[in-house]
């Protein structure tokens, strides 16, 4: 009946609880084959952290489980990890799990001579053996020391149970309550469970609980140390190891648009990264819900799945405001794409927040998620604490690929740099960070918008006045005037006064082509009655010199002629009078 | 329940039974002959003809623990008259399991 141990086995081999996040904190779960010690206060999560496990093992490790208890009974129990989702009814007629409520009561019990546990022992080995099972949990074991007067005996038999535990090679939980002062557990379980202690930590700040977990010692295994709030949600226990987290979510290269055009251009004309999370922050009235909404509205009309967190507005308010700047969110929540939660931070603890949030990601499944505004979840929370719980969420969001937007209202002073700064802490956290701001000059408010930041893609260093009409959302180019920025009626007029001088200038320019060409074609005139005269002239030279040749030849005929007739009779005067 | 518990000796009939008792014991060990042995006489003493003994060995029948939420053994526990009342060692200490059956040491009525 009793199998060896198994000497074979590796000195680190680890039985995985399954449990988010404590997995990664213990480098692979439970020390296998070896019990753990689980202790905290009342209502700390103890009896939650234990059934997971076993239900874990049970359904997605193929490892049954025993769940031993002492202070609820079978019925109790069931009933109170329905909500975490787990069927224990099913389970246990599935012969995955068997639940054993050990009940003792102190005034029924008279105590006459020697005994040990060794009903107990029978009692839990016939449990192991009626469905096989690999792992054990004892909640809360402690209670026999209320039960049982004689605490040698069952000092003595407490570590004969825990050795007989390793013996038959269970990897077991046992739930200890935290004792006073600096003692682990009240009756010094530690004592005899030295291979791992988990500590479970229940705390209230500004009226607000947080639970957290710490690895107090895990033998033969290196850990994480440090101490990662939990969440006990509708699928279970969660456990938040941000330093231990590694960053090794896939990223896509694929862009998704904004849904304002102009935006797009400003972040390398594409948009942002599918994936990636996007922060606008700005002070009140800056814009930041529109921004958002249209994000929104442009996933739906893709044919996304969208959810919509709103801490500040009811839903219906949500649609009647959206719809005043060209934004209809209503046929999209008929369809069934977009989903708005609108509810109230103050309702709810931070974690509770998140808890919420991963439920309805998980079950809706959408590809965008908004969230109006961060700064509400963060309220009143010291930053230490905030960071952390946003990166898991953003961590998570970016795990399953969903884009991100979040708006973050900056504090309401009019120091654009102070306020801004106040979101350092979350920003580093986004890919894109918008930020809205209000430019107040010459008697009114104008909206304008940068990209401060853009992880992994050229973007613009302008500034855009944001313009929010019943058209819609649009960004339009400022006007730098002196070493202002011009906005709003101050841009308008400087547009009129651009336009203005454009039509003048260009009249001009026409005046002066028109002058141009009249002087030019009066200047060809001018050429063409110089070349004219020229030409005159030139003809009378030619005539001339003509003339003359032909006289001077004449000349020559007659000289030549009157030289003959004197070389006869006369001097050939004669000869010249003829001719004339 | 019966097939489980061994006959002992001077048990009453049916009618008579006014303590029934069942003993739980794991093996054959010190204790639990310590404990076998300090039951018989004490009720042979206290209640002869009016009580009824299960010996039930838990190393035999296992499932049988869970029922009457043994823990220790050796256990005697009364199951009737009720309430159910549990004694929990080898029995060694009889003005105690007379306490804690609640039974009045009847040593008069044996003159």
């Amino acid at each position: 009946m009793r199998k060896k141990p198994n000497e074979t086995l590796p000195s680190l081999a680890k039985a995985p609880t399954g449990i988010e996040g404590l997995d990664e904190i213990t480098g692979g779960g439970l020390p296998s084959g070896r019990p753990t010690l689980i202790c905290g206060n009342a209502g700390c999560g103890k009896t939650m952290l234990a059934m997971e496990f076993l239900v874990r093992g049970a359904t997605q490790f193929g490892e049954p489980g025993v769940f031993m208890m002492f202070e609820e009974d079978a019925a109790e129990l069931t009933a109170n990890v329905r909500s975490l989702g787990f069927d224990l009814d099913e389970l246990v007629a599935q012969k995955k799990i068997v639940l054993d409520f050990v009940r003792i009561e102190r005034s029924e019990i008279e105590e006459t001579g020697e005994y040990d546990l060794e009903g107990l022992f029978i009692r839990l080995g016939y449990a192991i053996d009626s469905i096989g099972a690999k792992r054990v949990v004892l909640d809360t074991v402690e209670a026999l020391f209320a039960g049982l007067p004689n605490h040698a005996v069952l000092r003595a038999e407490l570590r004969r149970l825990f050795r007989w535990l390793k013996d038959r090679g269970m990897t077991a939980i046992i739930t200890g309550e935290k004792g006073d002062g600096n003692a682990i557990t009240r009756y010094g379980l530690e004592e005899y469970v030295a291979d791992c202690v988990i500590i479970l930590d229940q705390r209230i700040q500004e009226q607000i609980s947080t639970r957290r977990l710490r690895v107090l010692k895990y033998r033969g295994t290196a850990h994480g140390m440090n101490e990662y709030p939990f969440l006990i949600g509708a699928h279970g226990f969660s456990v938040l190891p941000i330093t231990s987290l590694q960053l090794d979510h896939e990223v896509s290269t694929q862009r998704i648009h904004t849904g304002i055009a102009r935006l797009d251009d400003m972040l390398g004309g594409e948009g942002v990264f599918r994936g990636s999370s996007v922060l606008v922050s700005g002070s009140p009235g800056t814009g930041k819900s529109s921004v958002a909404a249209k994000f929104v509205e442009v996933a739906c009309q893709r044919g996304e799945r969208a959810l919509f967190f709103a801490y500040e507005e009811s839903t219906a308010q949500i649609v009647r405001n959206m719809r005043s700047i060209g934004i209809d969110l209503e046929p999209w929540v008929k369809k069934g794409l977009l989903e708005i939660h609108a509810s109230r931070r103050t309702l709810l603890g931070l974690e509770q927040h998140l808890v919420m949030m991963h439920d309805l990601v998980r079950s809706f499944r959408p590809r965008v998620v908004a969230v109006d505004p961060i700064s509400n979840l963060t309220m009143m929370r010291d930053d230490v604490e905030v960071k952390p719980t946003l990166m898991r969420l953003i961590d998570f969001l970016k795990k399953e690929q969903i884009t991100a937007i979040f708006t973050s209202l900056t504090g309401g002073g009019d120091d654009p740099s102070a306020s801004e700064d106040s979101q350092l802490g979350v920003s580093t956290l986004m890919d894109t960070w918008l930020l809205l701001r209000n430019v107040e000059f010459t008697g009114e408010r104008n909206r304008t918008i940068f990209v401060r930041k853009s992880r992994g893609m050229a973007h613009s260093n302008q500034i855009r006045e944001f313009v929010l009409s019943d058209k819609g959302i649009d960004l339009v180019d400022v006007y730098l005037g002196g070493d202002r920025v011009l906005t709003g009626s101050a841009r308008i007029a400087r547009e009129a006064q651009e336009r203005a001088t454009a039509t003048l200038r260009e009249q001009d320019h026409e005046r002066k082509l028109r002058q141009l060409e009249s002087k030019r074609k009066a200047i060809e005139a001018q050429i063409a009655a110089l070349q004219a005269e020229a030409e005159a002239e030139t003809e009378e030279v030619h005539f001339v010199i003509a003339q003359e040749t032909l006289q001077e030849k004449a000349t020559h005929l007659n000289a030549d002629a009157m030289a003959q007739q004197r070389g006869g009779m006369s001097n050939g005067h004669d000869g010249m009078k003829e001719k004339r | 329940m019966s097939s489980h518990a061994s006959a002992v000796t001077h048990q009453a009939t049916d009618s008579a039974v006014r303590f029934q008792l069942r003993l739980y014991v794991a093996g054959e060990t010190a204790k639990s002959l310590a404990a076998t042995a300090n039951l018989q006489r004490i009720c042979e003493t206290h209640m002869a003809g009016q009580y009824s003994i299960e010996i039930i060995d838990l190393r035999k029948n296992p499932r049988l623990a869970a029922g009457d939420q043994i823990l220790a053994v050796p256990t005697l526990v009364r199951r009737l008259p009720e309430p159910i009342r549990k004694i929990i060692g080898d029995l060694s200490n009889e003005e105690r399991v007379l306490i804690g059956l609640d039974i009045q040491p009847i040593r008069i009525q044996r003159l």
